[in-house]
């Protein structure tokens, strides 16, 4: 069982108003540098690229190293103009994603 | 860099420590060509210089393995002039790419927050590249604690 | 090679002594309320129960950094509440031949453990020894639920022990010492606290009731109250466990450390979170 991903976005907003987002997933982000008790390298496995999108479009994107912490956290904003859908990607290193999305109302 | 107390103390305990602990010490630290390389493929020929963006890092992290870390970049965020790019970078991690954030108007504001690993007591490095090319940065340097329980 | 471990021990522990007297006068707890998204105000300091040694009862977020503080203030950004929403898919998870969850007896935990995580650990009469909350889902489980128990730390027992925990959020640590034979169980407990183990020779005392306040190294002592447990620690980023804790800090002493549920460790649960009564449960608390 692994937790869902944890998404805050506010439910309402005016337009032109600029929103703050947090996003919280689990994920061991294991760095690659590290070694088992037989001394052999675990193999890296991280959240390598994070996206969100507001209708389609793109609002913000980042690519994560393996020094960003376990169970990542992203904090950013977006200017909203219009009531619609944020979604929220993560890409893992063996091409899987966790996804999400959240509504938000635009008066 | 500026050749003052501090740096000169860091390269000094650099030297000690590299001395020490002989090859452990460089396989695990980013070398300075590392960083500089980093850099490069981030900002191309653009010279940084400092101001624009602010870089938010604790002075002393309890635990390098999360240390939260914010950035703000001053720009009216509009399709003419915003923030394209921000780059974290670590020097004296194992390697120095931390995260790269990338904003479009659509972000508002150029801001962001998230946690980082950092090995040891080390120089966190914020870099900014505008839509227009140029460049901006600024430095935290954190001093990560070891444990007295368990280390 | 033998002397050479022993004459590091002794370097080390001396110079784990130096750091506890050398700086004597450094930090304390800051004097900071604990309020979790502006709105739920935690009891972080309260006067300490009867019979306790010290004046006054000081969670452990007092002794954390700005930012260590501030993780667990905001609910959203404190990463052990992806342990605790984990622990509510468990409650809700049916298992065993009976074809139960812990909601199929138990409904809503939003209302019906409301204030468990305060009281344990509890007087249980069929086994005749106090039990925590891991104890009790396991006792849920076998009886209940025809499962299999949880075995320590593993499955979903950190993350439903959180959970269950969580639904205290803010309640203050109360235990019924009346019950039972709870009063000796404290009795065994609190000569545990004091008993002095391994080559450092440290005791929970020396650390956590002697030297709370000042530093071990770079470590800030607290009084090692255990009201934010499961706690969300930095260093492994991830929820651990009280036992997980006990047996760290047993270990740090360079001792051998008994077994998790094991009568020692129970007796200095039940001992150490009495120590925290009144403080307000943290679950998950967030720590270096």
């Amino acid at each position: 069982m692994a937790a869902k991903p944890r998404v805050k976005v506010p439910k309402k907003a005016s337009a032109g108003y600029i929103i703050t987002i947090k996003t919280l997933v689990t994920h061991k982000m294991e760095s690659g540098q590290r070694k088992d008790k037989e001394g052999n390298v675990i193999p890296r496995k991280i959240i390598n690229k994070f996206t969100c999108e507001f209708n389609g479009n793109v609002v913000f994107t980042c690519d994560i190293d393996p020094a960003v912490s376990a169970n990542p956290y992203l904090e950013f904003s977006a200017k909203v103009m219009e009531s619609g859908t944020f979604k929220f990607i993560w890409l893992d290193d063996d091409g899987t994603t966790i996804e999400t999305t959240k509504d938000i109302e635009v008066s | 860099m500026n050749i003052n107390r501090r740096n000169m103390i860091r390269a000094s305990v650099k030297m000690a420590v590299a001395g020490t602990l002989g090859l452990q010490a460089s396989r695990v630290m980013a070398s300075p060509e590392d960083t500089a390389k980093a850099l490069a493929a981030f900002a191309g020929d653009a010279t940084p210089t400092a101001g624009t963006i602010t870089l938010t890092a604790p002075e002393i992290a309890e635990n390098g393995n999360t240390v939260p870390i914010s950035i703000s970049v001053d720009s009216p965020m509009t399709e003419d002039s915003y923030v394209e790019s921000v780059t974290i970078l670590a020097e004296d991690n194992p390697n120095p790419e931390v995260v790269t954030f990338h904003f479009t108007p659509a972000s508002g504001v150029a801001r962001a927050s998230t946690r980082m690993r950092l090995a040891k007591t080390q120089n966190v490095i914020a870099v900014a590249k505008m839509n227009d090319g140029s460049v901006f940065t600024d430095t935290r340097n954190v001093k990560v604690t070891i444990g007295g329980c368990g280390g | 090679m033998h002397r050479v471990f022993e004459k590091t021990n002794v370097a080390l522990t001396s110079l784990l002594l130096v750091a506890i007297v050398g700086t004597a006068n450094a930090g304390g707890p800051v004097d900071e309320k604990l309020i979790i998204d502006g709105e739920l105000e935690m009891i972080t300091r309260t006067a300490a129960p009867e019979g306790h040694p010290l004046d006054e009862v000081i969670s452990g977020w007092h002794y954390r950094t700005p930012e260590t503080r501030a993780l667990e203030a905001d609910s959203f950004q404190n990463p052990g509440m992806l342990g605790v929403e984990l622990g509510e898919e468990y409650w809700n998870k049916v298992e065993g031949t009976e074809g139960k969850s812990c909601a199929s007896c138990h409904n809503d935990a939003a209302s019906s453990m409301v204030g468990v995580g305060a009281s344990y650990p509890k007087w249980h009469a069929p086994t005749s020894r106090p039990i925590n909350v891991e104890l009790q889902i396991n006792q849920c489980r076998v009886n209940n639920m025809g499962a299999e128990e949880y075995a320590f730390d593993k499955s979903g027992q950190k993350p439903l022990t959180a959970y269950i925990k969580h639904q205290s959020y803010g309640k203050p640590v109360k235990l019924d010492l009346e019950e039972g034979d709870m009063k000796a169980w404290w009795e065994k407990g609190k000569e545990l606290y004091y008993k002095r183990t391994g080559q450092l020779n440290l005791s929970c005392a020396s650390c956590h009731e002697k030297n709370n306040g000042k530093y071990i190294r770079a470590d800030h002592l607290s009084q090692g109250n255990v009201n934010g447990f499961p706690t969300y620690r930095l260093k492994q980023a991830g929820l651990i466990s009280t036992h997980n804790r006990f047996r760290g800090c047993i270990r740090d002493t360079r001792a051998e450390f008994p077994k998790a549920f094991s009568d020692e460790l129970m007796a200095l649960e039940l001992y150490v979170t009495w120590r925290g009564t009144g403080l307000s449960v943290e679950t998950p608390g967030v720590r270096q």
